[in-house]
């Protein structure tokens, strides 16, 4: 295990650290200790290893992350595993505004709310919020699943292309071209996996989902109001 | 029909392109897009004249005596800064805009010239990193294909906040360009109209521009400069405010810059041009006491050596070219021209880049259209055009006197009219009057 108090250590020397581990290295297990809300915490991460942080960060946490599993013991700032690629960031707190954007692969799992923007631009990751997010969730959402076991904001899906939402609560409103759609076996199949593998108990047949309508992909004059 | 002429004239406020265009919206019921830059003139390097040496300066001699076109870029926080042999950098054009063969042509020539190109939307190409011994990767609001590896494989990064053509917009590409291999690039199904962010999705004002520039850095061990590219438009607040946020170059793109497809109301009538824009930005630099520390580059509008050269002369550290570069490849050339027909155009008039039906095969992902643009054709022409840009540059700032090109100064310089010695804060040729300044 290898310890980083970011009181006495700084954020470059930690993700330094993480960029120099090699398939070779046998401890990739990191405490992170103290963050305080500094920013760009564990960020680029490329191999797979064990990150937890104790404590509250502040932009940015596991950024690009790549294989690594990084566990945040606390709330997150802006745009937590922005961009993420692979492996998995979990989050016990809640999560600021921007959660996962335009994340390409992985899982992103937050325990509490997420703020607005979860999801913006995703573009493969799985979101799984365990609370409810804010408006403009998912806002063109390209590819990857958005799990909300709460409520979702206004304008949930704006110009959406082919995300797939699911959301147990209440939609407060959807965005332009998102729209209800029917939740076959196969997405209570998806679903349920997804649930799964955030370690959240529930019943994927309450979920309801939405996706785009497909109405915006080429531009009709005749939707003009949508635009 | 009048015998008077007078009954015939035309009218000022409605031309024939001004008739023509209510007649197009009325049929169709939708704003222009097209390709290309700014077509109405605006003042520019057009408007400013050298002042060769004479009996208080004398020239250098322009076969022999030296004159360094070298420069270094990312001097601020990057371990391994750029450095170019010329000051001429090739911009941003995303592949998905052009065709590989033009993305290699431009990179193989590039290389060759000892400097920079750029990526674009829809993220880096192996045959554009194999290509560019450097290469720059831009960072934009769509992040499509943006990932940490190739992010790493990059010589610098640029963080494009704005683009001279669209300051305030994001990118478009229509369904007819989006193939299979760009769709693939971009996630995003074959076939559909895409449209670009016009703001990243993750940071919003110069303070979160800051930490995201920062998280950058840490990605990237702190190797690779970080630009900010900007539209012309508030320069003076954008420079400092990207100075501010940490980058190590600033690029202002001004509004003759080009685009692969955007709305004609937004490439003609938002952003400011170049010439305005070069001196704000040196001026904001300088109120820093940043200049040569952050480096300047603009783009927008940059055609010939002269153009390089005037650049330089108000206090820019380089260039970067991008419709000049596509002209150079073959965009707008003479041949081909039943197909220039079949898209309602001719050659010298063709901004049909956002078709994807480029006759020339520059702006097309069609490959009997791009086989008309054999890459080893296409990087000796644009090797050839880099290389008389640079022979140009040199033989003014000889004339001047100068050893390097970045001896140029603005007092080398007069304008040849009202506005343009407003706009680069030159004098009037021929008197001491510049508009607008008191000392």
């Amino acid at each position: 295990m290898r310890e980083f108090d970011l009181e006495v250590d700084s954020v470059r020397d930690l993700n330094a650290a993480l960029h120099a581990l090699t398939e070779e290295d046998r401890d990739r297990d990191f405490l992170v200790c103290h963050p305080n809300g500094r920013h760009s915490v564990a960020v680029g991460a490329m191999l797979e290893a064990d990150i937890r942080i104790e404590g509250h960060v502040g932009y940015y946490c596991a950024g690009m992350n790549q294989r690594a599993r990084v566990q945040v013991r606390g709330n997150v700032g802006p745009g937590v595993a922005e961009n993420m690629m692979s492996g998995m960031v979990q989050v016990t707190g809640n999560a600021s505004q921007y959660a996962g954007a335009s994340g390409r692969g992985g899982l992103l799992v937050i325990e509490g709310d997420a703020s607005s923007r979860c999801g913006i631009s995703m573009k493969g990751v799985n979101i799984v919020v365990r609370g409810s997010v804010g408006h403009m969730s998912a806002f063109m959402a390209q590819a990857g699943a958005l799990v909300v076991c709460g409520d979702a904001g206004q304008h949930l899906g704006d110009s959406i292309y082919e995300a797939r939402l699911y959301v147990r609560g209440t939609v407060r409103s959807l965005g332009a071209d998102c729209v209800e759609k029917d939740m076959t076996d196969e997405h209570v199949k998806e679903l349920s996996g997804l649930l799964l593998a955030a370690g959240i108990e529930a019943d994927a047949r309450e979920f309801r989902r939405y996706g785009s309508a497909r109405r915006l992909y080429n531009f009709n004059i005749d939707h003009v109001d949508e635009y | 029909m009048s015998v008077y002429k007078r009954a015939q004239r035309p009218s000022a406020t409605f031309p024939d392109h001004v008739l023509s265009e209510i007649h197009r919206a009325a049929d169709q019921g939708i704003y222009e897009i097209r390709g290309f830059g700014a077509k109405r003139r605006v003042p520019g390097f057009d408007d400013l004249l050298f002042l060769g040496a004479s009996v208080s300066r004398y020239p250098l001699e322009g076969y022999r005596e030296a004159c360094g076109t070298d420069v270094v870029l990312g001097t601020r926080h990057a371990k391994n800064p750029l450095r170019l042999k010329i000051p001429i950098t090739i911009a941003g054009m995303s592949f998905g805009a052009l065709g590989a063969n033009a993305k290699e042509s431009l990179g193989r020539a590039a290389t060759a010239m000892g400097t920079s190109t750029t990526t674009g939307d829809g993220g880096m190409t192996v045959e554009e990193r194999s290509a560019s011994e450097t290469l720059v990767y831009q960072v934009l609001p769509s992040r499509y294909g943006l990932n940490p590896d190739d992010l790493r494989k990059a010589d610098a990064l640029e963080v494009v906040v704005g683009q001279g053509a669209k300051p305030g917009g994001g990118g478009m590409l229509l369904g007819q360009k989006i193939t299979e291999r760009v769709a693939g690039m971009r996630t995003l199904p074959e076939g559909i109209d895409q449209r670009s962010a016009c703001r990243h999705p993750d940071w919003t004002g110069p303070d979160d521009l800051e930490i995201k520039i920062n998280e950058l850095r840490e990605i990237t061990d702190w190797r690779v400069p970080i630009y900010v590219k900007v539209g012309a438009t508030r320069t003076r607040y954008d420079v400092q405010l990207a100075v501010k946020a940490g980058a190590d170059v600033v690029v202002v793109d001004g509004m003759q810059g080009g685009t692969a497809a955007t709305q004609d109301v937004f490439i003609e009538h938002v952003g400011i041009p170049t010439l305005p824009a070069v001196r704000l930005a040196v001026e904001a630099l300088k109120e820093l006491r940043m200049h040569r520390k952050v480096q300047l580059i603009v783009s927008g509008g940059i055609r010939s050596g002269a153009d390089v050269a005037k650049a330089l002369a108000l206090g820019a550290d380089a260039v970067s070219i991008g419709s000049a570069a596509m002209v150079a490849l073959g965009c707008n050339k003479p041949v081909y021209e039943d197909d220039y027909a079949r898209l309602g155009t001719e050659p010298g008039c063709c901004h049909h880049c956002h078709t994807g039906a480029c006759p020339v095969g520059i702006t097309t992902q069609r490959p009997e259209l791009e086989e008309r643009l054999p890459p080893e054709v296409g990087a000796r022409r644009m090797r050839n055009y880099l290389a008389t840009l640079v022979l140009e540059l040199q033989t003014i700032a000889r004339a001047c006197g100068k050893s390097h090109v970045h001896n140029l100064e603005p007092e080398d310089m007069v304008a040849l009219t009202v506005e343009a010695a407003a706009m680069a804060r030159v004098p009037l040729a021929g008197t001491d009057w510049i508009p607008g300044w008191r000392e």
